[in-house]
């Protein structure tokens, strides 16, 4: 059984796109392999900045013959079908054979595919392959018509076996396969011919080429680890970096350098962003102090200086980078400490956050007022969060962040510190753009977690006020993550009241904007929307259905008169927005939006999605907080014998009881009464009832859940010993009606605590 | 016994900024590029020479190289940056179609500047081009010398809205960044100009610290920006009335497309577009319009250049 070897030797291939490549080359090749009938034992891909390399052992020499039996027309069908099935099936009159079907005598024709020799298949395969190669950005070059990465130079396609190497044929718009390839383009020019997988990987380590990614990352961290030690210092480390440094280099060479003394005194987390976007440096760390003081560069060659002079060039680089960076610091910290960081909010106003939504001063604006307003409920002093709100942004207009964006938040809490602002406020600038990801760390200091979950809330309903709500896989606000988000901060910081309060107030700033609301109107819209606001917060409307149809329509009367757009010269006028579509149920759709993303969230929290709509279908469904303690109860509740159980006896009775309803035209809510009880298990669940009843209303009033879950959980053996003895459908009308009142009875005790007819199962 | 000392691959260190200017001259006119004088009108960067614009569309073969110094006024620092400077240089080879081995004929660049590959890590990292007001994209790499950006190495994909067909291979060299390199320059008004033995020896701060001050100080406060907006309309609207003319000269009688006087306006935009941005008196949004404005520009200019016979244009293949 033959081995394969295969690599394709072109210019440099990015780092972030080789692995992914080498993957793709194994399972495109594999894929076509097996499609055409010849298995492989084994296969491993590798990848080097210049080659993408696979190699296959143990492949069949030749696909395996294949037979084929296909069934024709009757013996005695007219002559044109017979010609039709033999032009189909490819065979000749001669070639068929009779048999016997349920129709009687019929044509077959057995038709044999002859197997291939593995070269044949494998350069259709590559051809194939390197044709339709998935790379997320490909190019031309010269005069052809081929796309690849970067160009394309040679291809090296071997089959080994005892008898030696075979090179397979293949010619791709003039490159020809060979058995040959290079080594280190500088340290080892020129090409050399390899025989088998194990001689090609010897080989190109002779001649300073690493081929494994794994191995050359190990090399690096070993290396660099090493000379750290030595000095008593500490790589930072960086999994990114080091696979994107090993994508980079054939022959890693790890060198440290020094970082001047001037700019030992930067913010460790510029030192290290600097270091590492620009130059692609790893972080050297004096442990003691924590402090970056060195870095560590990985060349791609050895030199006969020992890499002093790269060094040296390398340091000088890396000065001239920091220089900048301390430039900017200095600049910075000035403006911080003279001007204040309200200086850098005001020029904020000239830049634009969405062309419907206003600038970031007037986001910033809103954010101040919704943080105030909310921060009684995270416990936050509204004096500090709305100050938090003000400057958390701030830093935007910094020159360090214009620089460098991803230290947004960071300059902004080491700038609020500088201007001598609480530490409070310093920590919110930080941590209000957290949480970030699914996993991210959630903010639990109250101003912080206050101004974040403003910021949210008012990404969020503007996004909705004009209509640019995620669709399928597009998402480009990162809205999904905002609610989410919202999310994670309501549960961890155990915030209690309705989302809808929150929408409806983030609603009304979005409203106020001039934005949504042409100025000649503003002000008169303005009051009539404060006023449908003033009405929602009463708590005197019932439902939140209710609540969120106020807000519906708040939000569609603001819009709806708006005045037109179409010859005033209002900020309005941008294109578009003529089209400003009249959007109904914007706050319905919002709240529908949250619990879709808390389903996501509590499922990856192992709780099923009946479950949760078990939980939305209860009052209160938009405070997440009580929302999400009574789903982890019900679906711990759900995992015992008890409550499984219980839900099919629920279910049970639910169905008699709607039946029997349904049939009678009546709605047995009455209460039963216990003297028309006939069985002892008829008696033993009217005192359960009884007994569970108070308990559950009890511990829902405590909010525990649990215990709600328990009481409703121990009813389980009453209502299947219930069902076990005493047919419901008595003939004694009364007494029949009295079960199906008792049966009532255990509907609107369970359904306080969940909405069961909603569990699957 | 130890190896004895090996000179720097037998080639001597350049003295000055343009001696390196002229070794490049020199190599790549040996490699057989038809060595191009600058274009006479202020431009952002290389690429907006019509030797590279327009010439890298349409299928006629082509080689050249160039120095084109380019304006860049937001970046401007009255001389006092080390390494920025609202006017420098930039060296622009254009290559039609990419030759295979153009990688190994640029390092033969640098060796031939006085880099050593034996002592220095050359490395090609990726760094896809996009020139968003020339409607142009390329794949390729930034080019490392020991961890500095020493050219940009891009292979066209679309100029002007248009695929390239055939591939032109793009070189540009940041002269004075380079140069410093290989001089061990650390502020570039420092920099040699011609051989410090010179009986009258200049660096490159005799001959352009005081016009860094005074273009900085026009381009960021002085310049009339009512002027540059009526001059940026100005072009924008002889670039669409040039290319509005029919084809065939009545005076002539000859077919003649005017791509290079409309690109001439298109380049002159984008200038003024620069301008206006160091003035500060664009907005973020407008940004983008500007561009875009530009851009269109740009666009009709490659639709009427592959309209003319530098552009491939002959009588068969219209007819």
């Amino acid at each position: 059984m033959p081995d394969l070897l295969i690599e394709l030797f072109s210019e440099e291939i990015p780092a972030r796109m080789q692995a992914r490549a080498a993957e793709d080359l194994k399972k495109r090749i594999t894929d076509g392999l097996v499609e055409a009938g010849l298995t492989y034992a084994g296969a491993a891909a590798f990848h080097t900045p210049r080659r993408l390399t696979l190699a296959l052992s143990g492949l069949l020499a030749e696909s395996p013959t294949l037979r084929e039996e296909r069934k024709g027309p009757r013996t005695d069908a007219p002559e044109k079908a017979i010609e039709g099935f033999l032009r189909g099936a490819g065979v000749t009159r001669d070639q068929l054979q009779e048999g016997d079907d349920k129709k009687g005598a019929v044509f077959f024709a057995v038709i044999e595919k002859p197997g291939r020799p593995a070269a044949e298949i494998v350069a259709e395969v590559l051809d194939t392959t390197i044709r339709n190669f998935p790379w997320p950005k490909s190019m031309r070059w010269g005069t052809g018509s081929l796309r690849w990465v970067r160009p394309l130079h040679s291809i090296l396609c071997i089959l080994t076996d005892e008898a030696g190497a075979e090179v397979v044929p293949l010619d791709i718009d003039g490159i020809k396969t060979t058995n040959t390839t290079e080594g280190h383009r500088f340290m080892a020019p020129g090409r050399f011919a390899v025989s088998s997988f194990d001689a090609y990987v010897s080989e190109l380590k002779r001649r300073f080429v690493i081929l494994d990614a794994t191995e050359r990352a190990d090399h690096i961290w070993q290396d660099a680890t090493n000379q750290a030690f030595a000095n008593g210092l500490e790589v930072v480390e960086d999994r990114g970096l080091l696979a994107e440094v090993a994508g980079l280099v054939e022959w890693p060479v790890v060198l440290m350098g020094e970082i001047g003394a001037d700019f030992l005194g930067l913010p460790p987390e510029v030192l290290q962003t600097s270091m590492k976007e620009h130059q692609k440096f790893f972080s050297v760390r004096n442990p003691k102090t924590g402090r970056i003081e060195r870095f560590i560069t990985v060349a791609n060659r050895e030199t006969r200086d020992q890499g002093v002079t790269i060094l040296a060039g390398n340091q000088k680089v890396l000065a001239a980078r920091l220089s900048d960076a301390k430039f900017f610091w200095e600049n910075d910290l000035r403006v911080a400490k003279h001007d204040g960081m309200e200086a850098w909010t005001a020029a904020l106003s000239n830049v634009t956050f969405h062309n419907k939504l206003g600038s970031q001063a007037e986001r910033i604006e809103r954010i101040a007022a919704l943080a105030r307003e909310i921060a009684p409920a995270l416990g936050a002093d509204p004096d500090l969060a709305e100050k938090a709100a003000r400057v958390a942004k701030a830093d935007l207009s910094s020159e360090m962040v214009y620089e460098f964006p991803e230290l947004q938040g960071l300059m902004g809490r080491y700038y609020a510190e500088a201007a001598g602002l609480p530490a409070e406020v310093a920590a919110a600038c930080q941590e209000h753009y957290s949480p970030l990801g699914p996993t991210d760390d959630v903010p639990t200091a109250p101003v912080s977690a206050t101004v974040a979950l403003a910021d949210k809330l008012d990404t969020l309903t503007g996004f909705w006020a004009i209509d640019e709500k995620p669709t399928g896989s597009k998402d480009p606000f990162a809205l999904r993550r905002a609610a989410l988000g919202v999310i994670r901060l309501l549960l961890a910081n155990d915030v209690r009241g309705g989302l809808v309060h929150l929408i409806g107030r983030a609603l009304r700033s979005i409203l106020a904007a001039q934005h949504l609301i042409a100025q000649a109107k503003f002000e008169q819209e303005l009051a009539a929307a404060d006023q449908t606001y003033a009405k929602i917060m009463q708590t005197d409307i019932a439902t939140i259905e209710e609540l969120m149809i106020e807000l519906d329509n708040m939000v569609l009367e603001a819009q709806t008169n708006t005045p037109d757009v179409g010859n005033s010269s209002t900020q309005l006028s941008t294109d578009g927005d003529k089209e400003l579509k009249h959007l109904p149920n914007v706050a319905t759709d919002l709240l529908a939006f949250f619990h879709d993303r808390l389903k996501v969230h509590l499922k990856d929290e192992g709780i099923r999605h009946d479950v949760i709509d078990a939980c939305l279908a209860m009052p209160g469904n938009d405070d997440i907080t009580l929302l999400v303690k009574r789903a982890r109860a019900l679906s711990d509740a759900l995992k015992t014998d008890d409550g499984v159980n219980l839900v099919q006896g629920f279910k049970r009775a639910n169905n008699i009881l709607t039946q029997a309803e349904e049939k009678d035209g009546v709605a047995y809510e009455f209460g039963a009464d216990i003297k028309f009880a006939e069985a002892e298990e008829e008696k033993t669940l009217f005192t359960a009832l009884q007994a569970a009843e108070p308990k559950i209303a009890a511990a829902l009033e405590a909010e525990d859940f649990a215990a709600a879950m328990a009481a409703m959980a121990a009813l389980r053996g009453p209502i299947d010993a219930f069902f076990t003895a005493v047919q419901v459908n008595s003939d004694n009308d009364v007494v029949r009606r009295n079960r199906l009142n008792l049966l009532s009875t255990i509907r609107t005790t369970v359904l306080k605590v969940a909405d069961l007819t909603r569990i699957e199962g | 016994m130890s190896e004895p000392q090996k000179a720097d691959a037998g080639i001597a260190k350049p003295k000055s900024f343009q001696e390196i200017i002229l070794r490049l001259q020199a190599y790549w006119a040996d490699k057989g590029c038809a060595v191009m004088q600058p274009y006479d009108m202020e431009v952002g960067a290389g690429t907006f020479h019509p030797a590279t614009t327009l010439r890298s569309l349409g299928t006629r073969h082509w080689a050249a190289a160039y120095v084109q110094p380019s304006r860049r006024p937001t970046d401007g620092r009255y001389g006092e940056n080390p390494n920025r400077l609202q006017h420098y240089y930039q060296y622009q080879v254009l290559i039609k179609p990419s030759p295979p081995d153009l990688q190994a004929l640029y390092l033969g660049s640098l060796a031939a500047i006085g880099i050593d590959m034996e002592m220095h890590d050359i490395r090609f990292v990726e760094d896809d081009w996009e020139s968003p007001t020339l409607g142009a994209w390329g794949l390729g790499w930034e080019v490392w010398c020991d961890g500095m950006e020493v050219s940009q190495f891009t292979y066209f994909q679309q100029v002007g809205g248009h695929d390239c067909h055939p591939v032109s291979g793009e070189l540009t060299y940041g002269l004075e960044r380079l140069a410093m390199y290989v001089l061990g320059i650390d502020h570039v008004m420092d920099m040699p100009y011609n051989d410090p033995q010179s009986p009258i020896a200049l660096s490159y701060g005799d001959v352009f610290l005081q016009n860094e001050q005074e273009y900085s100080r026009w381009n960021f406060d002085i310049a009339n920006t009512d002027v540059l907006l009526k001059h940026f309309e100005d072009a924008e609207a002889e670039c669409a009335a040039i290319l509005s003319q029919p084809v065939d000269d009545p005076k002539t009688g000859k077919r003649i497309v005017m791509a290079q006087p409309a690109y001439d306006q298109c380049i002159k935009a984008s200038h003024l577009f620069n301008l206006l941005d160091a003035r500060g008196v664009i907005s973020v949004t407008e940004r983008q319009a500007y561009i875009g404005r530009v851009r269109t520009l740009a666009k009709a200019c490659a639709d009427a250049f592959v309209q003319t016979q530098a552009g491939g244009w002959t009588p068969e293949t219209a007819a």
